[in-house]
Order: C-alpha cells, then structure tokens, then sequence
C-alpha cells in the first residue's frame, strides 16, 4: 500500500516499540513486529490488521500522550486499518466508501428497506401485503419467489467476489519472506486464534475494555454477536437447502432448525451488538479513533437491527403486519449483503488473514532475535 | 479535600515504595493520605520505566525458573556494590522478596515469561506484563479500592521535624501553598538524579549535559529537606547510576527505548574522534553500566559508536535511526566529526584488529595488538559500507544519596536515635543497601520490601 502520514505515524509508533518490548506479553503484534527491524507498508498493515484493538499497550505505555513521544498504538493502528480497508477493496474505486463509512452503511441501510418497502408495494396488491398468510410459502406470497433469490443470490455472490479479491490485494500486499509454508498446523492455530480471539485475551488476564481496569467483556460480547451471525447464516443456510433441494419452503414451525437457529442466533446477535455499542459509549476515548466511530455504531446497528427484526418477524408472522415486516427485514438483509465488503464486516476477513499470517510465521520457527 | 483532616498515615510519593507503604497501611486499618508530586499521567516515579524485580525463590514459581536462594542473591549483590551494603538490610531484603510476589499478585500486578533479550534473567527475575506502568496502574487500582485517598500535582515542600517529630507537612497542591497533618510519615519520594543543579554539586557543569532517563520530579526535595533538618544520610552524595544512552533522547523521561547495545561491536570515539577506551571488555548487561561515566569524562559529555554493516543487526533496534553513510568521511561529517581525523582513527583500528573468528554470542577474543586503549574483543576491521553511528550521552538513572533507616524502616537522626514518627521506602533510602553499582530489579526489591514494612510500621505507630 501507499505511504500516508497515518503510515509514517505507525512506522514511528513500532520503532519506539521496538525499542521497548515491554508489552510482548500482551498480543501476537509484539511478537510479530519483534520479527522486523524494518517496517515496509506491508508489514504496517500486517500488524495493523492483527491489532484486535484491546488497549493494553496504551494503558502500560510509559510513553503515551502526554509523553512527547505521544504513543497511542491503539489509534493508530485503528486509522491505519481503515486506510488498508480502502486501499485493498475491490473494485478499487469503491473503496472510497470506507472514507465516511458510517454514513455509507446507514444511507444504504435506509435505501435497502426503503427499495423493498417500495418494490413489495408495486409488485403485490395492497390487499395482499397487509393480510395475514399461513403454511408453506407464505412469505412468497408477499414476496414473490424469483425476486427473492435473484436479489438475495445476485448480492451475496456479489459480496463473495469481492471480498475475496480484497482478500487476494491484502494477501499479497502483506506478503514477507518470514512466513513458513502452509499446511495442517498453522491453519488450525489460526483458527484457533480466529475463533476463540486468544488475542483479546491480554496475556490471560483480559482487555482494557473500558478503562485501565481489565476484563473480558468485550471479547464475550463479541463472541455471542460473532456466534449469533454464524448461526443466523445456518439458518439461511439449511432454510435454502429446505426450500430449494427438499422442496419444503418458509415458513417453518417454532421448533424446526431453522427457526431455532434463527432464534437463538438471532438472541446473540442482539446481546453481543447492544453489548459492544455499550462499551463503546462508555469507555474511555483517550485510545479510540474517534473518526471511525461512526463505521462501528453503523454495523452494531445493521447487525443488531437485522436480527431484531428477524426476530419481530418470527413473532408477527402470522399476523397481518407480516408483510410489512418481511420486506423491512429483507430489505435490511439486502443492505448487509452489499455491504458486506463495504463495511467493517472487512475486518474479520483481514484480521483472520493476518492470524494466518502470524500462525506460519510461528510455525516457521522464527523467534525475535536476541540482543 | 479536608485540609484539617490527620490521617493516619503520609505517604510522601506517588511510585513503587509509596504505594506498597500506602496499600499496606491502608490494609492493616490506617486511614491514608498519598501526595504524588507528578499529574496523573505522570504517576508512578521511575517505576514506570522499570520492567522486573528481582525474587528469591526456593523452588520454580509461576514465572520464576529454578531456584534463586538467598546466599546466591546476597553473593551478587555484594559483587556489584563492592562490598558498599549494608548486610542486615540487605539480607532482610532479600529473604522478604520470596513473599513480594504473592503481596504483588494479589494487588493486580500481572507477571510475563522474561521479556526476549533478557533470557539470563528469568531465573532471577520477575517481568511485569505491560512493564512498570502497568505494575504502577494496579497498585493505583488497588489503593483507590481500598479507599487510600490520592493527590496528584501535590508536591511536599517540607517535612517539619520537631526533636526527630514530624509535626506537619507543607505541601502545595494544585498550585495552593497547604499544610498536611498526619500521625506517621512515609518519606518514598525518590532520589534527586532530575535535579540538575544538584548533580553540578558533583559532576561540575558537566552535568548539565547529562540526560535524565526517569521522571522529571525526582529533584530530591524531600531528601534534601530531611537532611538538612538532621537527619542522618548514607551513600556518597556525588555519585549517580550513569549509562552510555542515545544521545539524541529527550532530557527527561527518554526510559528504556534510549538505550544503544551497539557499544561492543563498535568503536567509540570522542568528539575528537579519538577512541577512549576498550570497547569489548565484556558482554554489554556487564558493562552498560560503566559507560555512562566514560561518556561523561570526555569533552562535552558525547561520544560516538560507530559500526560498519556487518553489525547492523547484532543488537536491538535503536529507537532512533543509525546515521550511515557509505563512506567514514561521510559519516564524520554528518555527525560532526573531523572527518580526517576520524578516517585515521577508523584505519588505525582496523590495521590493529588480528584476524579472528568474530562471534557477537560469546567473548571471542578478537583483539587488537598495539593499540591503546586496545578492543579485547568483537575486534572487527569497520570496513563493509555503510557505515552507521550513533551518539551517545550519559543516562542518569539513579542517585546514590539517601536517609538512613533501620530494620523498621524507621529513619534515623544524626545522633543515631530514631525519629518519632518519620519512616522511608525506595530510592530515598535504597542507599542503605545499594552504595554502589547495580542489579537488575533490586531497586523493585528494596522499593517493595520497604514499602510494605514503611506502611506496616506507619500503621502500627499510628494505631497505638
């Protein structure tokens, strides 16, 4: 990636930390940059990317604001994720949205609920959209089958593509010759480190979630939020195989996987999201990029909004505000699926790459030298 | 603030010793005051620079390898202070760290295997995860738990001695000239190495190019107070821990990231370009320590490594960028130096150096013959551009100076009698044990031990 003043910013961040060490316990960002006397671009947004943002480095720097070394890696990093966000998102010129992504992410919202509510109203007699349906393919009735999966398959393929090219530019952007081969190890390390966020463990005593105090309530909010989405995406999942390979189409009882699912992912959706957004409002900014506030508050909200009205449709449904309620919801669906590679969901897919990185790294043997 | 209000106990700093007096006093049922001279940012003396302390320890522990017994401990600690300790004092230190560790968990302190590049000391010593700010942020966690009450920006200006009686403390806090009682005083308000004019007393104008790796409010005040009002002292008043750092760190508060490890791979030279003394006399952990006063001997305070690119990485990354150029007249001249002079002085080395095989792990006896002052070893021709230099500086640690307690950490008058009601931890009183030299995480040692029995007896005194 380019240099920029945010660049230039972590390159002196790191050469102080560098110097230091002091906080290698904390995260695998220590070890990894303990790795390089030199920072290229590349390895800048490596580590970025591997900073799960847990503040235990600014709370034990001896050098933070108001040293005059001003060290505040938490920030920094943070800024420079966003850029790398940018710089990797394909196509390239879209990456431009990560510019005012909270904005971004809250018109397309708005504009994905407002075209269903439209699209259903133009399509369908209004007699239709306000009466009650029951039994198999109820929700087509409202929304008619074609349409559903064109728009639902067209984005969500759409969003693999590009994500996956985004992955491809940072890949090969952060590419070292530190990294051992690929094979059965390293990836289940990073899996492990993906799926369990060791890193937001803080050396296993917890994060500065809120302040200079430790704990792990960040990293269990975003556990059951993460889970949540999993197992919303299950639902979709074995919903699709239901209706398009058994033929058995929505919707279905209480009971029956999909809702339940659907359900209780739907519960950790909400509990994680709230969650975050609380800690977010009261934690201390000192370490936070406040610029990019909006583009976190903007996806917990889609997220959160996604599964609650889900779950406000699975309590509605048989009434006659079912109608209204699924095109709101689809339509917030919609918007999550265009913004898949357009809005801090990115950050799972570069963090992992990053772990992976890290884990072959590891795995190759590699221990920062000693002085 | 109630400014009428006595505590119990006064704990006069806000760093290491002062917090482990205060927790401690507060635990055993005192009502506690803590003044800390520095803005909360600031807080924690040098403490927040440091990273370990050193622990015996009779069987492996948590992050403690092996075992370090107390005869071991005492062994070292009379090598680096030639014999300058005090044996009591020192022994009771060191048989109370083995019960530091546990004291330390419980108040929030996190530990870490040994930080990397400093493998020989995780037998010995204790790393604190995050470094002293972290281990400083816990005790501040734990006191305002407890309910200790803390002023930051709160300077005492003097500890008022009656016949060896503290009877108040004028301080001034937030700017506002105030008066503290309180029934015991815990004096933990550091050394006096930020205290230029004061160093001059010993170092002559010299000192005003030295550099201050801590805190800036260790200027002794407290210290210079108490001794001046009778107390007794120990320790040489002009002598100060000095390391050879970056010359281009800040003047205060540069701490652990100014330190250059190039020294042995390099030669060093003045700001004549002449060398002054044998740089590969030992491994650096054993001879950081004396060059700080070398570096100060010589005509402004500043001297030069200069290494070729064969040694780049042989040591870790300064936290400023090496000066290189591919010639050594260039070099010289982007650092000031004649680069004539600096040319023959980099020729003469290089002729002297007997071919060897160089091995930055070991002491590998690549020597120079005929050269004065010889290089013992890592005598490498500084031949493959580019070449880099770095300036060094002296780095003041810590002063020496300190008051004189006894086994209760109760400070005593110049007569010998003890002071009523008056007690010192840490560095004002690391004196006593430490005269001379160093050893890595005995400041942590004598700061916590002394802190914990400053705050016990405080406490006890302010009860009865």
């Amino acid at each position: 990636m380019q240099e920029t003043e945010t660049t230039e910013e972590a390159r002196r961040a790191l050469e102080i930390c560098n110097a230091c060490r002091y906080c290698e316990g904390f995260c695998a960002v220590f070890p990894a940059m303990e790795l390089r006397r030199e920072f290229a671009t590349g390895d800048l947004s490596y580590l970025a990317n591997l900073c799960h943002n847990c503040k235990g480095c600014y709370y034990a720097c001896q050098y933070a604001p108001p040293h005059e070394f001003g060290l505040n890696l938490p920030q920094t990093f943070a800024q420079l994720r966003a850029e790398t966000y940018a710089e990797y998102a394909w196509p390239k010129p879209l990456g431009a949205v990560f510019q005012r992504n909270g904005t971004v992410v809250a018109l397309i919202t708005t504009l994905g609920i407002a075209l269903a509510l439209i699209l259903t109203v133009l399509i369908q007699d209004p007699t239709v959209l306000y009466a009650a349906h029951e039994g198999p393919g109820a929700f087509y009735r409202v929304i008619p089958w074609w349409l559903m999966t064109t728009l639902a398959g067209g984005t969500f393929l759409y969003a693999l593509l590009a994500l996956a090219m985004g992955f491809r530019n940072f890949w090969r952007d952060t590419g070292s010759s530190l990294a051992g081969p690929a094979g059965a190890r390293p990836v289940a390390t990073a899996l492990h480190d993906i799926l369990t966020l060791r890193n937001l463990g803080g050396g296993g005593h917890g994060c500065n979630d809120r302040d200079e105090a430790f704990s792990t309530q960040r990293r269990w909010f975003h556990h059951a939020m993460f889970y949540g989405f999993l197992l919303c995406f299950a639902s979709t999942s074995v919903a699709t195989v239901y209706d398009h390979v058994i033929g058995h189409p929505a919707p279905y009882p209480f009971w029956s996987l999909p809702v339940q699912l659907g359900t209780w992912g739907g519960v950790g959706l909400v509990v994680g999201t709230a969650g975050l957004i609380w800690l977010k409002v009261v934690s201390d900014q000192a370490p936070a990029a406040r610029n990019l506030l909006g583009a976190d508050y903007a996806l917990l909200g889609l997220l959160c909004l996604t599964s609650l009205t889900g779950l406000l449709l699975l309590g509605l449904r048989g009434t006659g505000a079912m109608g209204v309620l699924l095109a709101i919801h689809l339509g917030i669906v919609l918007s999550l699926f265009l913004l898949l590679p357009y809005s801090k969901m990115v950050h799972g897919l570069y963090r992992s790459g990053a772990l992976l990185r890290h884990a072959l790294e590891r795995h190759a043997g590699h221990v920062p030298p000693a002085d | 603030m109630d400014w009428d209000r006595v505590y119990d106990v006064l704990v006069v700093g806000g760093g290491n010793a002062a917090l482990c007096a205060a927790v401690t006093a507060r635990q055993a049922g005192a009502t506690v005051l803590v003044l800390e001279h520095a803005p909360k940012a600031f807080r924690g003396g040098n403490s927040r620079h440091t990273r370990n302390l050193r622990a015996m320890h009779t069987a492996p522990t948590s992050v403690l390898t092996e075992q370090y017994l107390e005869d071991e401990y005492w062994d070292d600690l009379l090598r680096v202070t030639g014999g300058q300790t005090d044996e009591e004092l020192a022994r009771l230190t060191i048989r109370a760290t083995a019960d530091a560790l546990p004291f330390m968990e419980a108040c929030g302190v996190r530990f870490q295997p040994s930080l990397t590049g400093t493998l020989n000391l995780s037998r010995t010593n204790a790393f604190f995860l995050g470094g002293g700010k972290a281990l400083v942020n816990a005790y501040y966690a734990t006191a305002e738990k407890l309910g200790v009450d803390i002023l930051y920006d709160t300077e005492v200006v003097s500890l008022r001695l009656d016949d060896g009686f503290v009877r108040y403390a004028e301080i001034i806090s937030r700017g506002f000239p105030r008066r503290v009682r309180a029934k015991t005083v815990v004096a933990s308000s550091g050394g006096f190495q930020a205290n230029l004019e004061w160093l001059k007393q010993g170092w002559g104008p010299a000192a005003e190019n030295f550099l201050i790796r801590g805190t800036p409010y260790a200027k002794g005040r407290v210290l210079r107070d108490l001794l001046d009002q009778g107390v007794a002292s120990v320790g040489d008043p002009t002598q100060c821990h000095a390391v050879a750092i970056d010359g281009r760190a800040p003047k205060f508060d540069g701490g652990i990231v100014t330190r250059l490890d190039c020294v042995p791979f390099s030669i060093v030279v003045n700001k004549h370009g002449e060398r002054f003394y044998d740089e590969g006399e030992d491994v650096w952990p054993k001879r950081y320590a004396i060059w700080g006063r070398l570096v100060a001997q010589q005509p402004d305070q500043v001297a030069y490594a200069i290494i070729d690119s064969r040694s780049e990485r042989l040591f870790m990354p300064s936290v400023f960028p090496a000066i290189k150029s591919d010639t050594i007249e260039g070099l010289a001249e982007k650092l000031g130096l004649d680069p004539t002079k600096l040319a023959e002085t980099v020729r003469g080395f290089n002729a002297a150096a007997v071919h060897g095989t160089f091995d930055n792990s070991r002491l590998d006896g690549c020597h120079t013959e005929g050269l004065t002052p010889a290089k013992t070893n890592w005598a490498r021709p500084i031949a493959v551009p580019p070449f880099s230099g770095y300036p060094l500086r002296p780095g003041i640690t810590f002063t020496y100076l300190g008051v004189k307690v006894d086994r209760n950490a109760r400070v005593l008058m110049q007569d010998g009698r003890p002071t009523a009601n008056l007690f010192a931890s840490g560095e004002i009183m690391a004196g006593s044990i430490l005269g001379k030299g160093y050893l890595a995480g005995f400041g942590m040692s004598i700061g916590t031990v002394f802190g914990r029995i400053a705050g016990r007896e405080a406490a006890k005194h302010a009860r009865n």
